[in-house]
């Protein structure tokens, strides 16, 4: 270990402790980066919440995170981040739902957790049972859609000005003076494993002139993509 | 009230029983864009309802379409009374993502304007804090101190607040020996001068007792419930501080006491940030004591440019250069959750990487969440009037609250 970020020291029998408390409740339990993780289904977070606290001596919860990953089923990933006063150890506990299912609520067992789930709520869609008071918390009053999801563009699709006609606050759909562009610095000249926007002309017999419709971000990528090969195998 | 309530009221005698009024978000001691609906029983607060997310900006969904290089600025932007401590949990996030060693000397020079961001964020706070209740002289003297750590950051970085001056592997510029010198000076003469003389005016001061002893206690049990953290848990009397329990850069060489408080009240908390600047003054002496000469920044090219001689003269620094500024660096896969002593508390960065450029995701733990949330419960049965005291020394910064 080299880096000098807060050092937490792991004690001894730490995971077996975590892994015999949880019983059959637990999925997975690993250490990677010099920290605990656990993992846990859904259903049974409550009671592992408990035993974590009142066994384990994680007495606080610090934060809640939630991941979404598209690809995976279940789609989202809810993190919980513990910390022991006791101890001075912290660990995280992760666990996957998707936006049907619920998760059970931990208000009963730290009140904090009522804004971090609204939060996770707002920003990813995933329900909370038995929070008492689910509303949005950090988006607009009356906004619609979950704007940390991956498939939620990063430029959203309102905007909001103050109308000087009208005398008020309007909101109209985002219109981008400049089309959203979107770089891949992710080194195209190794061998990019998709087809570039041209390329798939290669094997055709020369057409007309290509359009003047295409968009900035394809010419970016075309640019970047062919610029010779040495300077990128050097870095 | 009650009373009026027992006669049968005639037609035309309205009873009111409860009424609800609007604090903010255009008020002055509401410390920001804060909006709380208050349901009031003369001047009694029954219930107090945070509404927040006015200053809202997206920064972790920003975070997530930049890479790890041009999202450290954003830091800066969070809590903007101290943008140092908001930048140096990234920071160390990444770097134990990458497992990255930092030169010693640039993990003193990041102590040491840890530290200044301390005294800058609490005389910052104390000074609002003391206004909030009615006091006008001492503000005054605690934003001459305010304005000399602005100073020392432009002096170091170029930027008097968003210095986006910790970088992944150490600082983005030595600092030149006049300021070290000038820093030592400061913390000898002036500073202790003009922060000993405004509290000379407050802290014993009957009317400012008068506002905060007893004012929203926190008991041990409910700090812990609430996720409390900084001057927060400590104002509650449970000794906790992560630069000594978790020693981060070189604080664990550092010597340097952790105030409590014995009641938990807003004096306390009061009293806490007082006391926690004079031991960061301390810091800052002994980071200047043992400061070692040497690199600030880490020699892995992979993560840190070369320096703009050397591109004169080296092809290949001249193609890291390149790279850096325009691919970036990868991060290897992983997730960590780092956490630091912010001024207002526990300021963690819950970093996910896909072993890309780009941050997958890049949670952002404010302390302000878990503090105000918590305001419904302190404040319940109180006066009116006190609710800018707790709010003051609540210490919320509304940049980071909402991200």
């Amino acid at each position: 270990m080299s880096h000098s970020a807060p050092l937490i020291h792991t004690p001894d029998g730490t995971i077996a402790a975590i892994t015999k408390a949880l019983g059959a409740n637990l999925v997975s339990i690993e250490e990677a980066n010099g920290e605990v993780a656990v993992h846990i289904h859904r259903d049974s977070l409550v009671e592992c919440m408990i035993k974590l606290r009142d066994e384990c001596a994680y007495q606080q919860l610090m934060e809640m995170a939630g991941v979404d990953w598209p690809d995976r089923d279940p789609r989202f990933e809810v993190v919980y981040c513990l910390l022991s006063l006791t101890k001075n150890h912290r660990i995280r506990v992760h666990l996957a739902t998707n936006e049907d299912h619920p998760v059970p609520s931990v208000t009963g067992i730290w009140p904090v957790a009522g804004w971090l789930e609204r939060e996770v709520f707002d920003m990813y869609g995933v329900l909370f049972s038995g929070n008492s008071d689910l509303r949005r918390i950090l988006t607009d009053y009356g906004f619609s859609g979950h704007p940390q999801r991956k498939d939620f563009p990063l430029s959203g699709y309102v905007e909001l000005r103050y109308s000087e006609e009208e005398k008020r606050v309007k909101y109209e759909p985002v219109q981008l003076a400049q089309d959203f562009r979107n770089f891949d610095f992710l080194s195209p000249w190794e061998g990019a494993d998709y087809v570039l926007p041209g390329d798939e002309k290669t094997g055709e017999a020369p057409a007309a002139p290509a359009g003047a419709d295409k968009s900035a971000n394809m010419e970016a990528v075309k640019r970047t993509a062919r610029k010779p090969k040495a300077t990128g195998d050097k870095a | 009230m009650s009373m009026q309530q027992d006669l049968a009221p005639t037609t035309g005698d309205e009873v009111i029983q409860n009424y609800t009024i609007n604090f903010g978000p255009q008020h002055p001691a509401a410390h920001g864009v804060l909006r709380l609906v208050m349901e009031l029983d003369g001047e009694i607060v029954e219930r107090l309802d945070p509404h927040i997310g006015l200053l809202h900006r997206g920064t972790e969904k920003l975070i997530e379409h930049k890479t790890y290089l041009q999202a450290l600025p954003y830091f800066d932007r969070l809590d903007y009374a101290s943008p140092m401590a908001m930048e140096h949990s990234y920071v160390l996030a990444v770097e134990k993502l990458l497992d990255l060693e930092v030169p010693i000397r640039a993990q003193y020079l990041r102590v040491l304007f840890a530290e200044l961001t301390r005294i800058k964020n609490h005389t910052l706070n104390i000074a609002h804090h003391i206004i909030d209740v009615g006091a006008m002289t001492p503000p005054l003297w605690l934003y001459e101190i305010r304005e000399d750590c602005m100073a020392f950051y432009e002096r170091a970085s170029g930027a008097r607040m968003h210095a986006a001056w910790f970088r992944p592997g150490g600082v983005h510029q030595d600092v030149p020996l006049k300021l070290l010198t000038d820093i030592a000076e400061w913390l000898d003469d002036r500073m202790p001068r003009l922060f000993e003389d405004a509290m000379s005016l407050v802290v014993d001061n009957r009317i400012f007792k008068q506002r905060n002893v007893d004012i929203a206690i926190v008991s041990k049990e409910d700090a812990i419930k609430w996720g409390f953290s900084g001057p927060m848990i400590r104002g509650a009397g449970i000794p906790w501080d992560i630069r000594k329990s978790q020693p981060y850069d070189v604080y664990a060489k550092m010597d340097f006491d952790i105030p409590v408080g014995t009641r938990g009240d807003c004096y306390d908390r009061f009293m806490v940030r007082v006391e926690e600047v004079r031991q960061s003054v301390r810091i800052m002496k002994q980071c200047l004591q043992q400061m070692p000469e040497g690199p600030v920044c880490s020699d892995d090219r992979k993560v840190s440019p070369p320096k703009r001689a050397e591109m004169k003269q080296s092809m290949e620094a001249l193609i890291h250069h390149f790279k850096l500024y325009t691919e970036g660096f990868k991060v290897p896969a992983g997730s960590v959750y780092v956490a630091t002593e912010s001024p207002k508390g526990e300021f963690g960065v819950y970093l996910v990487s896909d072993g890309t450029n780009k941050p997958y995701r890049c949670k952002i733990r404010p302390t302000a969440f878990s503090h105000l949330q918590a305001m419904d419960f302190m404040s319940r049965g109180h006066m009116l009037a006190d609710t800018t005291a707790i709010l003051g020394a609540l210490d919320i910064v509304f940049g980071e609250c909402d991200r």
